[in-house]
């Protein structure tokens, strides 16, 4: 049995938290800052950012010049083990006509170390669309519930951006987001083909650190009570350097300037000691006792194939929304028979991604450019916030949500396929010419990605497979899928959008464009933005969680992950995760101490 | 554009890395810190080590195969003023590995690849009577210029340029890939800078932006 921290596991906790991710990180840290004991449970391996992220490395100095292969799906160097699309040995199934891409990793920290950083706040139409346009499920609380948690997430683990006070687009308050890095080449480029068709373009919301953060007053905010808890945090904080403007984040970072779980939330709530971490631990259900309150879990110590049971007062489920649902399902008895906190029967239901599509173009403007550093933050550093409140109020547009667009191109460290269809621009060049060429459209290429709001429906959901385990004995998931007309609507239009800009920018595109959405969108799943399935809400009948992601049936047990979610914004979750989950641990405590739990 | 004046180093990069990790050692318990079990993991193709990696397969490709692709690859990269050729920067064993990796993608590359050094060599000997390897520059590029571009190509040439487009884009990876590739495009990042300063004036201008 792996255990991280320095102390013998204790007999029993006050929480236990299933998962280390953003979820569990988040939940973690803001519970053992005051001093609750928690009991963390991973099932992936160790995993420590400093020592094992391979920073400079070059293409050269990894297999098939890191290219991704099934076994590392986004790259040799890319920070994900024992997973991508398929985790060894855990097997997911879909239902005939699905196809759903489930990513998972097998890692302390989750996904938080290879995840794209941006980070941006839901606003306030995202928590009540159905009072504004009829369709999908309304929050049970508003934005301004959760503003100032997002000021603390901001805050802890350093975002950059600006206010732009536009719509729906929140701003943070003031001297919460770090300066961002300023414009690269192209995104200025795309900025100035944005204009004339109206389009915004304005510095991403990205969780990296563009200085380093203000250690001596930045954790005394977080925790106006607690001097403890602020010094804690100021130490590990002190010992994050701002980015160097190198190196690619999805490798993680060493130097911890950009967030992962495991440099930003796990450090400080070990250095607490109130936390207990054991990885390689497979947790399969929850257990409850008589009068049906949660007891504790199960779990598979996956070094010695064997069940093991851990107690605690309090139940935390943060293993990604999808996990979560499948640990709940899973946890069958005779007063649940349905599954634990299922007597909504709505656990596994309201499955949410992104909608995601692209359109590469071609830029004669950027050809031939005098070398220059385009590396930066890694990420985008300039975005396009959704812009078109207006008409879509007018019923002017035939989707109901918006989509926010990234650009990503540059003079970039070359990777394999870096000329692949080079021919169609150069009509088959070989020799002399081709090296010419290759000089000529070197950081010419943009690529529009559009990331926009799915609106959760009866047809997309996950189960419990009845005829197929994973190698630990546990039943897996089998999912449900069919995008809407609103999804494929949005994701046509998208393509049309991006034709426009690239041919106001100069350019022509590369990629097709299609008007039928059908073949424009991304794959259910490939996002990677996987929210759903454990919606909260604000009556027992309809939903699994009330506002505090805590069961309706069982009150000592909580989701923190993207579980909850009852929209999906087209702002990437996150960021939403964290606040919400430090809300919940707000809340555990409150009721902790009025002795409610 | 950066200058030498705000480019921070590497060694001095490196300090700074192992300086955070240093920091580290200091805190009651790192993550880093197994009580139980502690020592390195279990390395997989899942999990392989990524700070230092290991190449752990052999090339399939013959000695006769590698001279024909070696050939091949200079026609399609050939040295210049600027820099030198794809087999000087290791391109044809950076083909071999490709081709002999255990995925779907490089399987089906093997196939593209091999087959078409052999129709390679087959066609040099029906037009010139000699091995591909023989044959002077202009008869190379005498075959390569039928092949070089599939919506060009006659359709007796289909396969031919089809592979001829898989070595070249194959080719195109192995050599900007590496370091002489990168220093040919003018790729200069990759190095530690104390600040980013966004585009340089002459980029700016090159771009219409100034
Ligand atoms: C390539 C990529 C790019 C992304 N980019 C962005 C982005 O730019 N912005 C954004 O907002 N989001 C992004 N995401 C999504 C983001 O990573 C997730 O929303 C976030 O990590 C969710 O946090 P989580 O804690 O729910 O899940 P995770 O971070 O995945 O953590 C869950 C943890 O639980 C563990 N676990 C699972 N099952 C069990 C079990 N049965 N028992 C014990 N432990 C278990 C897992 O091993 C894992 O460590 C991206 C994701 C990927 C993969
Ligand atoms: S770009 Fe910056 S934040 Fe990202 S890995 Fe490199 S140094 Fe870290």
């Amino acid at each position: 049995m792996p255990l991280i921290t320095n102390s013998k596991t204790r007999t029993e906790y006050d929480v236990i938290v299933v998962g280390s991710g953003a979820a569990g990180g988040m939940t973690a840290y803001a519970l053992a800052q005051e001093g609750v004991k928690v009991l963390m449970l991973e099932a992936g391996r160790n995993y420590d950012p400093v020592t094992e992220t391979p920073m400079f490395q070059l293409p050269k100095d990894a297999p098939l010049r890191g290219a991704p292969t099934p076994d590392k799906p986004f790259g040799f160097y890319d920070a994900t083990i024992d997973g991508g699309w398929q985790v060894p040995g855990e097997p997911y199934t879909n239902a005939a006509g699905g196809n759903f891409m489930w990513w998972r990793t097998r890692m302390l920290g989750g996904r938080t170390n290879h995840w794209g950083r941006i980070s941006l706040r839901m606003g306030p139409y995202d928590f009540k669309p159905r009072s504004r346009d009829g369709l999908g499920l309304d929050w049970p609380m508003n934005y301004e519930d959760v503003a100032p948690y997002y000021d603390r997430v901001e805050s802890l683990i350093g975002v950059y951006g600006t206010n732009e006070g536009l719509e729906n687009t929140p701003d943070s308050s003031p001297g919460v987001l770090q300066p961002p890095p300023k414009p690269r080449g192209y995104e200025l480029l795309v900025k100035k083909g944005c204009s004339p068709l109206k389009v915004p373009v304005i510095p991403a919301h990205i969780a990296i650190l563009t200085r380093k953060q203000d250690y001596l007053t930045l954790p005394g905010r977080l925790h106006p009570n607690n001097p403890k808890a602020a010094a804690t945090l100021a130490a590990e904080m002190k010992k994050r350097m701002a980015c160097f403007w190198a190196t690619a984040c999805g490798r993680g970072c060493s130097i911890k300037a950009n967030f992962q779980s495991t440099t930003v939330l796990l450090p400080p709530a070990i250095a607490t000691g109130n936390l207990d971490i054991i990885t390689d631990a497979m947790v399969r259900e929850v257990t409850i006792d008589k009068s049906g309150k949660a007891t504790g879990v199960h779990y598979i110590d996956k070094e010695t194939r064997r069940d093991r049971h851990v107690k605690a007062k309090i139940v935390v489920l943060a293993a990604s929304g999808c996990e979560s649902a499948r640990i709940l399902l899973n946890s069958k008895s005779t007063l649940f028979s349905n599954g634990l906190g299922n007597s909504s029967g709505k656990v596994g239901r309201y499955l949410m991604d992104t909608v995601g599509a692209k359109v590469i173009g071609q830029i004669p403007a950027l050809e031939n450019c005098p070398p220059n550093n385009d590396d930066g933050a890694s990420s985008i550093h300039m975005y396009t916030p959704w812009w078109k409140y207006k008409e879509q109020a007018a019923g002017k547009l035939n989707f109901a949500r918006g989509y926010h667009i990234e650009f990503s191109g540059g003079r970039r460290m070359p990777a394999p396929g870096i000329f692949d269809g080079l021919e169609a621009q150069t009509g088959g060049a070989y020799g002399r010419k081709l090296k010419e060429e290759a000089r000529r459209y070197f950081g010419s290429f943009i690529t529009f990605a559009g990331r926009g709001e799915m609106i959760p429906n009866d047809d997309c959901y996950c189960e419990i497979d009845p005829n197929v385990v994973d190698q630990w004995g546990i039943p897996v998931l089998r999912f449900h899928w069919k995008w809407s007309d609103q999804e494929t609507n949005q994701a046509a239009h998208m393509h049309k959008t991006f034709a426009e800009i690239i041919e106001s920018m100069g350019g022509k595109t590369t990629s097709p464009v299609e008007t039928d959405g059908r073949k424009a969108i991304y794959r259910p799943g490939e996002i990677i933005h996987e929210v759903g399935t454990t919606c909260i809400g604000a009556d027992p009948k309809t939903s699994v969680l009330n506002q505090w992601s805590q069961s309706w049936d069982v009150k000592n047990l909580f989701v923190t992950d993207g579980g909850p979610f009852v929209s999906n914004a087209d702002k990437n979750p996150t960021l939403s995760i964290m606040a919400l989950a430090w809300r919940s641990a707000d809340h555990i405590m409150a009721s902790m101490k009025k002795g409610d739990l | 554009m950066s200058t030498p004046e705000n480019k921070m180093g590497r060694r001095e990069a490196l300090k700074w890395m192992a300086g955070a990790g240093a920091a580290g050692a200091f805190a009651p318990a790192t993550l880093a810190q197994k009580v139980e079990n502690a020592g390195t993991p279990t390395r997989s193709a899942t999990d392989p080590n990524l700070v230092k990696a290991v190449l752990d397969w052999k090339g399939v490709l013959a000695e006769s195969e590698l001279k024909i692709l070696t050939a091949l690859c200079d026609l399609i990269l050939p040295k210049d003023d600027k820099s030198p050729s794809a087999s000087q920067a290791g391109v044809p064993a950076f083909i071999n590995e490709w081709v002999s990796a255990i995925y779907p993608i490089q399987q089906a590359d093997k196939l593209v690849v091999r087959g078409g050094l052999a129709w390679l060599n087959t066609e040099s000997l029906r037009r010139n009577g000699k091995d591909f390897v023989d044959l002077t520059e202009a008869e190379k590029t005498g075959i390569c210029d039928d092949i070089a571009y599939l919506p060009k190509a006659k359709p007796e040439f289909a396969f031919g340029a089809l592979f001829f487009a898989k070595v070249r884009d194959l080719t195109s990876t192995g050599f900007y890939t590496s370091e002489i590739g990168m220093k040919d495009i003018g790729y200069i990042g990759n190095v530690p800078l104390p600040k980013f300063d966004g585009p340089s004036p002459e980029v700016l201008k090159h771009m219409g932006l100034a």
